[in-house]
């Protein structure tokens, strides 16, 4: 996470200040992506408006369902997390890595043209904040960069939103990721929605967060206006929709390979692999290498994958994981184990999304219950009949 | 000591035997030579004796026709060539060749067999010290019928 | 994790992903589906390894895998043995001297040459096992004094299959090291063992008080080697083992290679019995 907020006043925008804030991102030729309604769910997509906003919109989240309600405000960011993430744009879901040419004078390669506009990201929520963290860590903070990546986050610009709605299937607070974006972020907008007024409390996260700003129109914040803001942050962390204890769960998981309750969950999972669809973490890719009919052409293309699919673990004429019991045994144990031994934190930042997005509703925080309430279960009888 | 309790003492496979299960041991052995290539026994033969390798390689090996013999297993200084002497009908189920010159003692099977039915502590005691070999060799089987060097 | 101990810091600014274009210089076939590839550098010389680590080796057009290295370090090429198991195998066993392949590496963590001195050093490669510990062989003998006794023990499904059978003859004539062959099953025209891997731990001299086993072979035959020199007395943090895994981007970021919370890739390939001994014991981790 970047260094705590540089200023600590905070300010004041109305909605027109919001549009600022947008038109003038995109007058620096940022390439502008922020939530957007389509197809029955609030995605991200290119954006160039508050009218291109949800505005007036929320969602209803429950294990294995996702429904748009409206609100009965004028609300721009009242709904949680869709099936998107950040991660689409910074660790894109299909990128040619390099070509090759075979010719007279031997084999060139050549990279692929970098993108030449950078990203700004509008409306992130604070789990979002520590999932792109969390990539960091791996992608860009190991032994061997992924170049690409480092370059699209440098250059990325985040303006962050603290969440005043709860999702249905929400343990952020259970992460400790949030409702609160603490760091992370150029520009973080907490939405201040009452009958007679509709402001966004802003605070700065970086000097090209508070270069931004001084060309929007804004005025001072109260202290009654920032106690408002915190009122709603908290309300938010109270109203989680899960929660997941994790305390010693890397032992629990890791002590735990045969315990009865894989079998059960495996008996519901479809190894679809939604969950690392939407997962904002999940970050496994495989490659395609492609030849061309002549045989002098060549490049090789990097996809995400998925440790659902059975040949993610093929070795020698078979997969190492072969059962969807084990597939799902390393998702989870992954997920909230093995990456605190790889990456020094959890994998998970309570969204939720895989909770809402799973077809038959398998939530992880009720299966890491379920191993918690019974660890070492199924040992059976005693010799002897003691 | 006699000359073949000696060597019975000195053999792994009867290390730690009790002095007088030893001796009961050695009025069923006898001494064996064989040169490479003579075999030891034949498969379908009656199993009479099994055999304590003192010196040399004993190659076990089954016959089928359209081929040579296959061998599946090698035993060296130290080893146990003959587990069918133990089990009904007390048939060899394999050859045993000499791979090289090779001095064994053979222990006679009826004769043990005799006073095991007649000492159970003996016969408890022979138990014990084949059924590792046995498990070993077992597991070893195993292992070749997985043919793990094979492709996939 | 404990990661390979070769110096990273001089590679880092190269894009790992992309790779180096080699020439073929030299092409050894071995056995009838197995042949040695000698690589060399498009100029001045090749990035240093470690015995253990391996390259990604890139046929062109076709894809990517995972090759150990099995020469010396320091030879002045990289040298692999692939055995024709797939596609990319296929057609890299196919090349000519003066393709050029595609390479990326090396990578991975190395066999404990420096933890093994002054004990006694067991060898124990099961069919292609062999290529990924010959670097570590090479080194060994190369400082002979430093090592106490030196076992190697090969295993092969027959006689014909056995790798580097020449280099084994002459290895097999040296006084100051035991080299024992077995296979899984021969005709009368084989003079040595048939039998299984681990059966030779016990037939053969050395101090498992003080000695460090390296081990290389299908995963299989490994545990049961771990075993029999468990049995013997080695002790576990004194036991390494080479594992494979699903092998894409060899960098740590594509994941697939992950072995419970190793990466193969940078964890591994070599890695310390008692580190993972837990692991190993568990069904389609």
């Amino acid at each position: 996470m970047r260094p705590p907020p540089v200023d600590q006043t905070t300010v004041l925008i109305s909605c027109e200040g919001l549009q600022a804030l947008i038109d003038a991102l995109i007058s620096r030729d940022y390439e502008m992506f922020g939530p957007t309604v389509r197809d029955g769910a609030i995605i991200y997509d290119a954006i160039a408006r508050v009218a291109d906003l949800p505005t007036g919109w929320t969602d209803q989240q429950e294990a294995g369902r996702y429904r748009l309600q409206r609100r009965d405000d004028e609300a721009v960011f009242g709904f949680a997390v869709g099936p998107h993430s950040w991660k689409r744009f910074l660790h894109p879901p299909v990128e040619r890595l390099w070509s090759m040419r075979r010719g007279e004078d031997g084999v060139t390669i050549s990279d692929p043209a970098r993108r030449n506009r950078n990203y700004a990201f509008f409306g992130v929520r604070a789990c979002e904040l520590h999932a792109i963290a969390i990539q960091d860590r791996i992608l860009r903070d190991g032994p061997y960069p992924d170049t690409a990546y480092a370059t699209r986050r440098r250059d990325a610009f985040i303006v962050a939103v603290n969440c005043a709605q709860a999702g249905g299937t929400c343990f952020c607070v259970s992460m400790q990721t949030g409702p609160k974006a603490s760091g992370g972020f150029d520009l973080s907008l907490t939405e201040l929605v009452e009958r007679d007024r509709h402001d966004f409390l802003v605070e700065v996260g970086s000097r090209a967060g508070a270069a931004l700003l001084e060309q929007i129109p804004c005025r001072p914040a109260t202290a009654a206006d920032r106690s408002y803001a915190d009122r709603i942050i908290a309300r938010t962390a109270s109203r989680m929709g899960r929660t997941l204890d994790t305390d010693g769960i890397k032992e629990l998981l890791q002590s735990n390979p045969d315990h009865p309750r894989w079998d059960e969950v495996a008996e519901r999972c479809l190894s679809c692999g939604n969950c690392t669809m939407v997962c904002p973490t999940c970050f496994c890719t495989t490659v395609e290498d492609h030849g061309d009919l002549t045989g002098n052409c060549a490049e090789r293309v990097r996809k995400w994958d998925s440790c659902f699919t059975l040949d993610f673990s093929y070795l020698h004429g078979g997969s190492v994981r072969s059962s969807a019991r084990s597939r799902y045994r390393q998702w989870m144990t992954h997920k909230l184990a093995s990456w605190i031994n790889q990456f020094g934190s959890s994998g998970c930042v309570g969204c939720g999304r895989c909770i809402t997005w799973c077809p038959t509703g398998i939530d992880i925080t009720q299966e890491a219950a379920a191993i918690r309430a019974a660890p070492s279960a199924g040992k059976g009888e005693k010799h002897g009949g003691s | 000591m006699e000359g073949l309790e000696l060597i019975l003492a000195k053999h792994p496979f009867f290390a730690g035997l009790a002095v007088e299960h030893r001796q009961l041991v050695a009025g069923c052995a006898r001494n064996h030579r064989y040169d490479a290539g003579e075999y030891l026994c034949r498969e379908g033969g009656a199993a009479n004796e099994f055999f304590l390798i003192r010196h040399g390689q004993v190659a076990l090996e089954i016959s089928a026709p359209g081929r040579p013999p296959v061998v599946f297993a090698t035993l060296d200084e130290g080893e146990i060539v003959g587990a069918s002497w133990l089990v009904p009908p007390y048939r060899w189920l394999h050859d045993a060749r000499a791979a090289t010159l090779t001095r064994a003692i053979g222990i006679d099977a009826a004769c043990l067999r005799g006073k095991c039915e007649a000492d159970h502590d003996l016969g408890y005691d022979m138990m014990k010290r084949f059924l590792p070999v046995l498990v070993q060799r077992l597991h070893a089987t195993q292992l070749q019928i997985l043919d793990v060097y094979g492709k996939h | 994790m404990s990661t390979a101990s070769t110096d990273l810091s001089r590679r880092a600014d190269l894009d790992a992903l992309r790779p180096q274009l080699y020439r073929v210089a030299r092409v050894q076939p071995e056995l009838a589906d197995t042949s040695t590839l000698e690589l060399e550098p498009p100029s001045g010389s090749r990035p240093a390894f470690e015995a253990g680590q391996f390259n990604m080796l890139y046929a062109f057009g076709v894809g990517e895998i995972a090759v150990s290295i099995s020469g010396a370090t320091d030879a002045p090429g990289f040298i692999h043995t692939v055995r024709n198991v797939g596609a990319v195998s296929a057609a890299l066993a196919k090349l000519e001297v003066g393709a050029t392949v595609g390479l990326r590496g090396p990578y991975g963590s190395a066999w404990p040459l420096a933890a093994a001195r002054g004990a006694d050093v067991l060898f124990v490669a099961g069919g292609l096992g062999l290529a990924p510990l010959r670097p570590a062989i090479y080194a060994v003998l190369a400082n002979r004094a430093h090592y106490g006794r030196v076992i190697i023990l090969v295993g092969s499904r027959n006689p014909a299959s056995l790798l580097y059978a020449d280099e084994l003859a002459r290895w097999q004539e040296r006084l100051d090291l035991d080299l024992r062959l077995t296979v899984d099953h021969a005709d009368a025209a084989w003079h040595s063992h048939v039998g299984v891997v681990p059966a030779l731990i016990r037939r053969v001299a050395f101090d498992a008080s003080d000695a460090v086993a390296m081990v290389c072979g299908p995963e299989l035959m490994m545990r049961f080697t771990v075993n029999a020199l468990r049995e013997a007395g080695v002790e576990p943090e004194r036991i390494y083992l080479s594992l494979e895994r699903n092998m894409k981007c060899a960098v740590g970021l594509c994941g697939h290679c992950q072995f419970g919370p190793a990466f193969i890739c940078k964890d591994g390939p070599v890695m310390r019995f008692d580190r993972i001994a837990q692991i190993l014991a568990v069904r389609e981790i």
